[in-house]
């Protein structure tokens, strides 16, 4: 492909047009932050309703997570993580959305290798090192009790 | 006034974690998958040094809803189990600490792929 230096520059701008860091990183932030501020919310929603501090928080998430499958499902998220980058996907909604999207987008290649193994896609290697991790932390934690009694 | 305090901090502070993350898409050729493995796995680290609680609480769910926090919650669990519970809490600890969470991101998952037909949804590659 010929281009002259002007059309480089042009298509240049055109490729890395999404990933101006003035425009990334406040948007990230924002909604970032919004979906943090909707959990505390529902976090002192549910310490209200009765429930203890581990179980609301475990709620918290439950909740984030229906909502991002309902929103994957009508094709809403997408929309949002678009904008948001790493906003939607640092956030729970972001581990939710990878299981919910690849079984979504496999369902046609059967429910049990398509469906239900590439749910896991994303999702596995975050929970094999995630898991693993702190396996290895309750190793050592095990062994520092046992030779300071 | 306190409460206000409450959602500020957790704006704030989930906003900034987020920008971490921004700034590993923006400047590295970090997958979306790296980042979301790195940011669990740092959770677990920084629960086990004793650096994430302070966050959590200082923060609420700025701290505990980015992923880093269900790092946090293995790490804790594992913790809290070893402590009650000897050697078996090594392997019973964290997964029961994050049951509900994977619980529901599986039965979820499947409802939607039942219900949903699927199109250009994916972010995340």
């Amino acid at each position: 492909m010929n281009l002259t230096k002007e059309e480089y520059e042009k298509l240049n701008q055109k490729a890395s047009n999404n990933t101006k860091s003035y425009i990334t990183l406040p948007c990230a932030f924002l909604i970032g932050g919004l979906i943090c501020t909707l959990g505390q919310g529902l976090l002192n929603l549910y310490t209200y309703f009765g429930l203890d501090e581990k179980n609301a928080g475990m709620m918290v998430s439950v909740t984030l997570i229906f909502l991002t499958a309902l929103l994957t499902g009508l094709s809403v998220f997408n929309v949002i993580a678009k904008h948001a980058g790493a906003g939607t996907l640092v956030p729970i909604t972001g581990f939710a959305n990878a299981m919910v999207s690849p079984a979504l987008e496999f369902k046609s290649e059967g429910f049990i290798l398509g469906l239900g193994a590439k749910m896991f896609i994303i999702a596995g290697p975050v929970l094999v090192y995630g898991i693993s991790a702190s396996i290895i932390y309750g190793i050592i934690l095990y062994l520092i009790q046992v030779f300071t009694g | 006034m306190e409460v206000f305090m409450e959602y500020l901090k957790a704006f704030v502070v989930g906003g900034l974690i987020c920008v971490v993350g921004q700034l590993l898409i923006d400047h590295t050729k970090l997958t979306p998958a790296r980042i979301l493995v790195g940011f669990v796995v740092a959770g677990v680290i920084l629960g086990a040094v004793g650096l994430y609680e302070p966050l959590v609480d200082f923060a609420g769910a700025g701290a505990t809803v980015p992923l880093t926090g269900f790092g946090y919650n293995l790490a804790k669990g594992v913790q809290e189990a070893v402590q009650e519970q000897g050697p078996v809490g090594i392997l019973i600890g964290g997964l029961k600490a994050t049951a509900g969470g994977i619980a529901a991101a599986v039965f979820f998952s499947l409802l939607a792929a039942l219900i949903f037909k699927p199109s250009d949804r994916s972010v995340s590659g």
